[in-house]
């Protein structure tokens, strides 16, 4: 099992920069969702956001703060639940 | 990372006084992956707020509100303890996934979903309840996704994928189970998307639909593919730990492993 989850771990690690390397080729890596927003301003130009955000992060920073938070907090989640069986 | 690392070490939550070569790298690999793509500005992936026109977002809350509700019902029904550690992995690892932005061979970032293990452990309603929370918290603290364009966000990440992915375990784990659960995950991962695509060429068919389905399925599905695999690689990898260490309680889900 051990050697089975650590080969798909690096499988994984392997795509990822396999992924990043090509994509970095390709474009500038931007969030798809600001893409479609440029592609719906194309097909239908006279669209206009009707609503915006309640909240936004002040600055990218704040925002990856926020995201590294619910990272964390997902993955402390996976590790206290599958620590805490195995230790039965 | 630095902080947490010495508490493993000590058996703070091992009782075996060796590092495990495998738990450990769950969760760090987890949250390395996680660390590598925050390099500002990062950016999100579902219909961002106030994209969608009035009309189609009463739609999605229609179609999707009922389904998340009865997902809560079923939630709350669930008394046995093991369900309920389950129910929070699964949680958990949508929450996870959700964060993290990968890179795509098209040059654009995406974000795994992490809906496949929870279609493939309770199935397509539960996981709906579990997706509208992660995606309220990403509307409203995050500014990823919207309010206003939650039902239709509920509806791909937390219906149609999940659904897709129990589809396909149910289909695939007659034969085998490991390409069942990579499966799963992969197509729950990109129906999820697909859907997207299309709830968003409805909405703006310009001059034809087919046309503006293409596009933002080109878009979209292309991007995601990638990080569909990766997500079904990791999924097989969690799976496969569960099975060996908690196969009784996933039997007793009603998950059928062996």
């Amino acid at each position: 099992m051990k050697g089975k989850i650590l080969l798909l771990f690096l499988c994984c690690v392997v795509l990822f920069f396999v992924s990043l390397r090509l994509g970095q080729h390709q474009g500038d890596l931007a969030g798809a969702d600001e893409e479609a927003q440029a592609i719906i301003q194309e097909i239908a130009p006279d669209f206009s956001p009707w609503f915006s955000p309640l909240w936004e992060p002040p600055s990218g920073e704040i925002e990856t703060l926020i995201f590294a938070l619910q990272a964390a907090t997902g993955g402390l989640i996976i590790g206290y639940i599958l620590g805490k069986r195995s230790t039965h | 990372m630095a902080e947490i690392m010495p508490l493993f070490r000590e058996g703070h939550f091992y009782s075996s006084e060796e590092v495990d070569l495998v738990r450990v790298p769950l969760v760090v690999l987890c949250s390395v992956v996680g660390l590598l793509c925050f390099t500002p500005p990062v950016y999100a992936m579902h219909i961002s707020e106030g994209f969608l026109p009035p009309l189609w977002c009463g739609v999605y809350f229609a179609l999707s509100v009922p389904l998340v509700l009865l997902g809560f019902l079923q939630v709350r029904r669930m008394q046995d303890s093991h369900a309920r550690m389950f129910l929070a992995l699964a949680g958990a690892y949508i929450f996870l996934l959700s964060a993290l932005k990968l890179p795509s061979v098209t040059g654009s970032c995406s974000h795994p979903t992490g809906t496949g293990l929870s279609g493939i452990l309770f199935g397509p309603v539960v996981t709906a309840f579990l997706s509208s929370l992660v995606l309220l918290f990403q509307a409203l603290f995050l500014a990823h996704g919207g309010i206003t364009t939650l039902g239709a966000n509920i509806l791909s990440m937390g219906i149609a994928g999940p659904f897709t992915g129990f589809l396909v375990f149910q289909l695939l784990r007659r034969y085998r189970l490991t390409p069942a659960v990579f499966f799963a995950a992969f197509t729950a991962d990109l129906a999820t998307y697909v859907v997207t695509s299309f709830q968003l060429a409805l909405a703006f068919p310009g001059r034809s639909f087919l046309f503006s389905f293409a596009r933002f399925m080109s878009l979209f599905a292309v991007t995601q593919v990638p990080l569909a695999v990766m997500e079904g690689l990791l999924t097989v990898a969690l799976f496969e730990y569960l099975k060996t260490r908690m196969g009784a309680e996933l039997t007793r889900l009603g998950v059928r492993i062996a």
